[in-house]
């Protein structure tokens, strides 16, 4: 029997300039035991289909047309008092963040007991039996000691399992789950999309699984439903669609995957909705002040780099506390090369980026670039002349830009600031940059704000190469993008070495990511370099376990449709 | 500040403007309009208030004894002068002493809270910002003296300040010493909000790609921190100007304020309190009144901006 | 959590010996207590008699630690004003003040609280919007027009109740009390609203906007998607998460409502220390002025000690940071 039915399902938000129609007539089912993925970019009205089932949209948002039936009784249209008593007893969600989803005054055994009792009147102490019994379910060690402690004093990915417990309290026959493991790290993120897999099976639950990451798709559903802009395009088993995609919007977005198992020249440009951006990296060439080789041919070498920062002060230094977030990390880049570092969150990678863009101090350790030592120069001044050579491009597109300045302002700061020209040579410098990267030249005189993600990323791009710098540090420029923004701007990358020479250093976690980007690769763990290797070789022929274990987590993205990709395979 | 920033870019900037979202809020807020209309007139009438005010309560030729006790709008007994609002004690038309009263409270009020921000905002700025140390040194001072509260430490202040002052300056110096002590009493609420926003704003991107470019830590505090942390300031600074207008009035009426030659709101509600028992109600009515419509306007109005500049609330 | 303590306790003392230090320069600089006790008629010999008598030509911090001794031991002086010690006047008119600000404090947090959640909970309910507003007219009305109001309507129009003075008191040692007769009750009446008032809005009012910020937080949504009932989702899961911030501010107002006691003390003309410091301030009193601050000040700290604790208590992350698991 059908567990869940969604037919023509529209959610409309009342704004002040016009209805906003997050969905727009939306089928989807969900069978006993199936896994139905639910996909799309940000802004696709996905995680408002999840809202709309439970009842829980944000006002003014509200279901406008279509129905949602449970078990073939319809349930959408129901007032709060029905719509409780179905949330949690029948329908469960699980949020993004486990980190908000917990009340943090409360220990999670009272959290799981209050939730039991209510559904299952259950006297105190079968509540906590079957408490505990939960918590072991999920994988918690030792729940009969955990189940007392406080959410904080959990890691995230236990609280993620609690999340789960908790959502299971009551026996539901569906689970909606809504991006799950996006705050988690890769290895914490395949146990518990296995544990929501073996938990569907075994008590046949049906889940909703909301994602942006195809990756979590392939490996995981059974069915998939793809959105585009509030509205399904398409939908079948997930065999289907990712092998053999028919929809247009799909097959732009298959292509624009990242694969683990083959590296590509150039990402194919995305024809689907909005309009192509042009950018032109090899005209900037001509004007490019391109530096003399370094001599010994390294640019940039890091020696037995270390960072340790004080968690907890004390007036007595020997009984402060430091975490050391770097410990004797080194590597050497060549010119004109990539190097990436890859790592979990917590292992050091970005901060070591930040030493090298000097906007943390060393704790021992050299940096020599172009044969100075950058550890040894410590004024202003004496630093001018290195950091009008560098530059950085940041992780998050809606931070790395000062809401309060218009973009030429934002563009000419390290011009002006390095005095590298003056008067209208600025001006000229910043548009030209701004029609390269495919903005045009009116975009100076806007705001941030009044651009998308991608596009300011792209503005962030044009300021990294103002100042004309040698060498690039990359942190994780894409990991808040959607996936077919990443692409364009990992081509204009690639470009950026292509055509201008540059160097780089490329941080990410994201594996498939790096082998598309990098020359050479390093691989950090809490804080120390494993292993440091050519891109292709680390690939095929790892020489560590932990390498080997990144890569076996890697979602493999074998029955990814390859169409598209065919002529820029390397 | 950015000297390019603040100029115009297009000349449609203004029709822009206007339909922002928050003009947008404004125009559609009735509650909103109103406490900016009062709030206006009451300004306009202090600026004003020689051109306005019928009569100068400050010049004795034109004060009238036998006009005391006048009613207001019926003609006085003696003379047959009518006053709208009526007269005190001494024949002073009570309308015209609070146009001139208000000019004392509001520069008081406008002067403390300017005093309190600036302070504020450059400790606030810097506790975030260079941290260490003199985030410790700033902020414990601040704990301590948000643990005493305002009105008592703008007393203690005035108090002092009494004290050191030789008594033919008393008068003169009395308003100064109330936009000190007032200021002083409220410097920490500006450098709270903005030391919390500089702490947000310093650990974002766009900080740190300054930094990165070399830039000093002057420059990154005034061009790039300060414009991103303004919009609290603006609902402090306004809730601030309720409350110093408050104090002072409060301070006033318990007669450590502003002295009987110089007048504000609550000196005047100070001197009415006498007459309240004897029926000349109007004498402690009207001050009262425009006191309530002040603070109660401005109160509306940094409450309406509170929610109008939250941009959690704006989605 | 010992450590914890300690170091609260620890901080607190520095900040009662700045305070103090604040107290005895007033009491030092502010005027020359010479001339303010010997008067015109005096003589060099007798000034030097006197400043030796004193202590006044000894070093500044050896006068600092007298002066801190002496305030321990409730010698704060000779009040210029009255030539009385000033500790007597203070003990006399202590438990005036106290009993005004413990009833106040408890009308303005126990209504405070209960209106805040009331308004966050029913946000856009009719009654909920009308409390609102009228708050703003709390907030915007000074204290000394809500005393003057009250006393017009209940004292002067409808004769009800007292307008000044503090009624009949029964005296238990140096302690007096009007809460045993009627017209001690009676008398208390209008000051306990007058102040308690403005404190309750402003609990209101943050409570209200402390409670509507955690409900907007994940794990309510998530509490709600498991089903829990409205009421427990209001009161388990929001109302304790928030009081934690609510408990810091409302330490703060406690203190404030003892200070605020001189504006309505001086409207009733209530017998208490706050009408005291008021007069002082006036004459340029000083000795009374530093030993109400003295006072005052070891009141808020220990409130704020209080109130640390308390939040200890009550937020199990404060607990657990000492075993590192942060």
């Amino acid at each position: 029997m059908t567990l869940l039915t969604i037919e023509d399902l529209s959610v409309h938000f009342p704004t002040r300039h016009k209805v906003f129609v997050a969905v727009n007539d939306a089928d989807l089912t969900v069978e006993p035991g199936e896994i139905h993925g639910l996909v799309g970019e940000s802004g696709a009205g996905k995680s408002t289909i999840g809202a709309a089932v439970m009842g829980l949209l944000e006002r003014p948002g509200h279901i406008a047309g279509g129905t949602v039936s449970f078990k073939g009784e319809k349930i959408s249209g129901r007032d709060a008092e029905g719509m409780r008593s179905l949330r949690g007893a029948k329908i469960s969600m699980i949020f993004q963040d486990p980190l908000t989803s917990l009340n943090p005054l409360l220990t999670v055994g009272q959290q799981l007991v209050e939730t039991i009792q209510f559904h299952l009147k259950l006297t105190d102490k079968d509540s906590r039996q079957r408490a505990i019994e939960l918590l072991d379910r999920v994988g918690i060690p030792h729940p009969d000691d955990r189940i007392d402690m406080y959410p904080h004093q959990f890691s995230g990915g236990m609280r993620q399992r609690v999340v789960i417990a908790l959502a299971l309290c009551s026996e539901p026959d569906v689970i909606i789950a809504d991006e799950p493991t996006t705050a988690l790290d890769v290895s914490i993120q395949a146990q518990i999309l296995d544990l929501i897999k073996e938990l569907a099976r075994e008590r046949q639950t049906g889940v909703i699984l909301i994602t942006h990451d195809m990756g979590v798709i392939a490996d995981t559903t059974d069915k998939v439903t793809v959105m585009y802009q509030g509205e399904v395009v398409e939908s079948g088993t997930t065999d289907q669609v990712m092998g053999d995609p028919q929809h247009e919007y799909t097959k732009s977005l298959i292509a624009a995957v990242p694969r683990p198992t083959l590296k590509v020249h150039r990402f194919p440009q995305l024809s689907y909705g909005g309009r192509q951006i042009e950018f032109h990296i090899d005209d900037l060439a001509r004007n490019w002040h391109k530096p003399e080789p370094s001599k010994s041919g390294t640019l940039l070498k890091v020696d037995k780099l270390s960072k340790t920062f004080l968690t907890k002060g004390h007036i007595i230094p020997s009984r402060r506390k430091f975490f050391t977030a770097v410990n004797e990390v080194s590597f050497d880049i060549k010119d004109g090369e990539v190097f990436g570092i890859v790592g979990e969150s917590g292992s050091g990678k970005s901060t070591v980026a930040r030493m090298i863009a000097t906007l943390y101090e060393t704790n021992g350790g050299k940096i020599t670039f172009d044969e100075t030592d950058v550890t040894a120069l410590h004024s202003h001044k004496d630093l001018e002349g290195y950091r009008r050579q560098i530059q950085m491009i940041f992780q998050d597109p809606y931070s790395s830009l000062n809401p309060r300045m218009r973009v030429d302002e934002i563009i000419a700061e390290p011009v002006k600031h390095h005095k590298l020209l003056e008067g209208a040579a600025i001006q000229h410098r910043v548009d030209e940059l701004l029609e390269r990267v495919g903005l045009g030249s009116d975009a100076g005189r806007k705001y941030p704000h009044e651009f998308s993600g991608g596009q300011r990323q792209r503005i962030s791009i044009a300021r990294a190469l103002a100042t004309q710098p040698r060498f690039l540090i990359c942190d994780e420029p894409t990991s808040a993008l959607d996936v077919s923004i990443q692409a364009q701007i990992l081509n204009i990358l690639k470009d950026l070495q292509e055509h201008l020479g540059l160097t780089m250093l490329f941080i990410s976690h994201d594996l498939p990511v790096v082998r598309q980007m990098c020359d050479r690769v390093g691989v950090m763990r809490q804080g120390q370099m494993v292993e440091v290797a050519d891109t292709e070789e680390l690939f095929a022929n790892p020489q560590t376990d932990y390498t080997r274990e990144l890569l076996s987590l890697m979602p493999k993205l074998e029955g990814l449709s390859t169409e598209g990709l065919k002529d820029e395979i390397v | 500040m950015s000297d390019q920033a603040t100029q115009p870019a297009t000349p449609s900037r203004l029709a822009k403007a206007w339909d922002s979202d928050f003009m947008y809020n404004f125009r559609h807020s009735p509650v909103a309009m109103v406490s900016f209309f009062v709030v206006a007139l009451l300004v306009l009438g202090a600026i004003f208030a020689p051109l306005i005010a019928p009569y100068d309560p400050f010049d004795p030729a034109s004060l009238d004894l036998m006009n005391g006790y006048t009613a207001p709008m019926a003609p006085n007994d003696f003379t047959g002068d009518v006053f709208w609002l009526g007269t005190d004690d001494q024949g002073r038309d009570v309308f015209s002493t609070i146009l001139y009263g208000m000019r004392i409270s509001l520069f008081v009020g406008f002067a403390a809270v300017a005093f309190a921000m600036v302070l504020g905002i450059t400790l606030g700025l810097i506790a975030g910002y260079v941290g260490g140390w003199t985030e410790t040194i700033i902020m414990r001072a601040a704990d301590v003296q948000l643990t005493f509260p305002a009105i008592l430490v703008a007393m203690l202040i005035f108090g002092v300040a009494k004290g050191i002052t030789p008594i033919e300056h008393q008068d003169t110096m009395a308003i100064w010493v109330l936009i000190i002590a007032i200021g002083l009493s409220d410097w920490v609420q500006f450098a709270r909000v903005v030391r919390g926003a500089t702490l947000v704003e310093k650990d974002k991107e766009y900080v740190q790609a300054a930094r990165m470019i070399g830039r000093g830590k002057g420059i990154i505090m005034l061009r790039h921190i300060l414009p991103n942390v303004l919009s609290p300031v603006l609902v402090i600074a306004t809730i601030s100007l309720a409350l110093a207008i408050i104090a002072e009035a409060t301070l006033s009426f318990l007669g450590v304020g502003a002295p009987p030659t110089q007048p504000s709101l609550g000196t005047l509600i100070r001197i009415g309190q006498d007459f309240l028992f004897s029926g000349e109600w109007w004498i402690i009515l009207f001050p009262s009144i425009t006191l309530l419509a002040l603070a109660l306007s401005v109160n509306l109005l940094g409450d309406w901006l509170r929610d109008a500049l939250n941009p959690r609330l704006q989605k | 959590m010992l450590t914890f303590v300690i170091r609260r306790v620890f901080q607190s003392a520095l900040v009662l010996l700045i305070v103090g230090l604040v107290a005895f320069s007033m009491f030092r600089f502010v005027g020359d207590p010479i001339d303010n006790m010997l008067g015109q008629e005096r003589t060099d010999a007798d000034i030097a008699r006197l400043r030796t008598e004193l202590g006044l030509d000894q070093p500044f911090p050896v006068q600092y630690m007298k002066f801190l001794s002496g305030a321990a031991e409730g010698n704060f002086g000779v009040s210029y004003r009255q030539g009385r010690p000033v500790g007597d006047i203070l003990l006399e008119r202590a438990p005036a003040t106290l009993e005004l600000a413990a009833v106040s404090g408890f009308l303005a947090i126990s209504i405070g609280i209960g209106l805040g959640v009331f308004t966050a909970i029913r946000k856009d309910g009719f009654l909920a919007n009308f409390i609102m507003s009228a708050s703003l007219i709390g907030v915007s009305l000074p204290t000394f027009l809500i005393g003057i109001l009250l006393i017009y309507l209940f004292a002067v129009v409808l004769g009800w109740l007292p307008s000044f003075g503090r009624g009949d008191v029964v005296h238990f040692g140096w302690w007096s009390t009007g809460l045993l007769t009627s017209s001690g009750l009676k008398a208390l009446i209008l000051p306990s609203i007058t102040l308690g008032l403005y404190q309750m809005t402003l609990i209101m009012r943050l409570v209200r906007s402390e409670m509507l910020e955690v409900l907007r937080q994940d794990y309510i949504r998530f509490a709600r998607a498991r089903g829990l009932k409205e009421k427990s989702v209001n009161f388990h899961h929001a109302l304790k998460n928030t009081l934690v911030p609510v408990i810091t501010v409302t330490g703060l107002q406690l203190g404030s409502i003892i200070a605020f006691a001189i504006i309505t003390e001086t409207v009733f003309q209530w017998p208490g220390v706050g009408l005291l410091f008021i007069n002082a301030i006036q004459f340029v009193d000083i000795p009374v002025m530093a030993a109400y601050l003295m006072l005052i000040s070891v009141m808020f700290v220990g409130i704020n000690l209080i109130v640390d604790l308390l939040y200890f208590a009550i937020d199990p992350r404060l607990r657990t940071e000492q075993k590192g698991a942060k």
